[in-house]
């Protein structure tokens, strides 16, 4: 493609597929390579669901949860971490460990509020609240993953879950600019099934919400 | 089945919402997939305050009854090596559904046009050899042009030719793929490039009426198609006033 300025470049295609790796058949050192590379992007989930005891993810029942709140992003978890989170009434129960080109989780529970991390914390007073707090970036090819490796540990009958996240204002789209509008501001998305009362205006077409929020 | 190709101009995917839009198809289901980026939003569809809190994700199946209509909406693109295993998915599907025919809406880049593709229509077809044998003579009376193939080795030998359709996605996987597997698909695309694309949009579902007769054909058709309401601040918010 020819820029105005009259260079050649290769644009990259909204298509999604890259034309050199389409023609390109895998040779077995690929497919090694390649099966390396998602061995290092697994996503981990570890419980520690008996205080002292740790439980793999894969091992035992689904464990019974009611409400499961999920902060995506480092300031939903901080809101999560200055007005719900404390040492008394909250325990960590958990934690994802992943790596990607733009995060890696600490291996310890311990964490800093600059760190990135994915924690898991339960109620003490009623044990079937769950909250999240994952400030690392979850890159797209392990957001499928993340879902299917932290829903599957838990009965989802009854259950009731909510996603905490953060949007740049300046990514809203609406008539007026953006520039003019009393930031920051809540929407929201609900599935048919919830049936309660929603605390803020719905999300207008044509926002949309991506990456481990939508997932 | 109509479905798009995630596509250069995402021409084929906004051609599927104005099929979806206009003949006002309801929503029969969707696609739980780790190959497309994740994404959700309310209705793009919505005609009022009722119908606009239903929740919408990235690949959902529409259906019109009175046409034996399905379609596939695709709203994001694909994650990193995984258009394969999609293709493959998506092809089983259409066999286990004994889906009769299949349409591909998708779009190649203007630029890789050569000489003789730059005059005429940008609008080209690609039929497998199962629905040439049922269709071909109609595509025939409507004097359509065929995507023409690219010489494998241009310029060291020019007599082998090959399928080429740079920016269109998994369109030549699906094609060839449907080729081998006795599928009847039908790929209709436009050459365009990225930009405002709606008008390409509309360009492609008149290309695709004037075979398939979805809405009445008349002199301006361009109107008869309905835009979703989801189309509206495409090229982001309103202006600043501070700006002038």
């Amino acid at each position: 493609m020819a820029t105005f300025f009259g260079e050649v470049v290769v644009a990259p295609s909204r298509s999604g597929v890259d034309e050199e790796e389409e023609a390109r058949e895998e040779t077995p050192e690929d497919r090694e390579i390649r099966r390396e590379l998602e061995k290092k992007r697994e996503v981990d989930v570890h419980w520690t669901l008996k205080s002292g005891a740790t439980a793999e993810s894969s091992a035992g029942e689904p464990f019974l949860c009611s409400k499961f709140i999920v902060a995506i992003g480092h300031n939903a978890a901080a809101f999560l971490s200055s007005f719900i989170l404390d040492s008394v009434c909250w325990e960590v129960v958990g934690v994802v460990k992943l790596w990607n080109e733009w995060c890696r989780t600490p291996n310890t529970t311990n964490v800093l509020p600059t760190d990135s991390f994915c924690l898991f914390y339960r109620l003490i007073s009623d044990p079937t609240v769950l909250l999240c707090q994952c400030s690392c970036y979850v890159a797209e090819d392990q957001q499928f993953q993340w879902l299917e490796k932290v829903f599957s540990c838990m009965q989802k009958e009854s259950l009731q879950v909510t996603i905490l996240s953060t949007c740049p204002v300046a990514d809203y789209k609406t008539q007026e600019s953006t520039l003019t509008l009393p930031s920051p501001f809540l929407k929201a998305l609900k599935t048919k099934e919830f049936q309660e009362h929603v605390c803020c205006p719905l999300l207008e077409q044509p926002n949309i919400v991506r990456d481990l929020p939508a997932a | 089945l109509f479905q798009p190709a995630v596509s250069v101009g995402n021409v084929g995917q906004l051609a599927i919402d104005l099929v979806i839009s206009t003949l006002d198809m309801t929503k029969v289901g969707y696609f739980y997939t780790d190959c497309l980026v994740p994404m959700v939003g309310n209705n793009p569809y919505a005609t009022s305050e009722e119908n606009s809190k239903e929740l919408s994700i990235n690949a959902e199946v529409y259906l019109l009854p009175s046409k034996k209509l399905v379609v596939l909406q695709i709203r994001s693109p694909f994650i990193k090596n995984k258009y394969r295993p999609f293709c493959d998915t998506l092809l089983s599907w259409v066999k286990s559904c004994n889906c009769a025919r299949v349409v591909v809406l998708s779009s190649s880049h203007a630029y890789q046009r050569d000489d003789e593709q730059l005059l005429g229509t940008p609008l080209r077809y690609l039929l497998t050899p199962d629905l040439e044998k049922a269709v071909g003579g109609h595509i025939q009376e409507l004097k359509w042009k065929e995507m023409e193939k690219v010489a494998a080795y241009p310029g060291v030998n020019d007599t082998e030719k090959v399928l080429h359709i740079p920016g269109g996605g998994i369109t030549k996987l699906l094609f060839t793929e449907s080729c081998s597997k006795g599928i009847q698909m039908a790929v209709l695309l436009k050459f365009c490039s990225e930009g405002d694309n709606i008008p390409d949009a509309f360009a492609l579902v008149s290309y695709l009426n004037d075979w398939l007769q979805l809405i009445k054909s008349e002199v301006n058709t361009s109107s008869q198609w309905k835009a979703p309401s989801s189309w509206r601040l495409l090229f982001g918010s309103g202006l600043p006033p501070a700006l002038f």
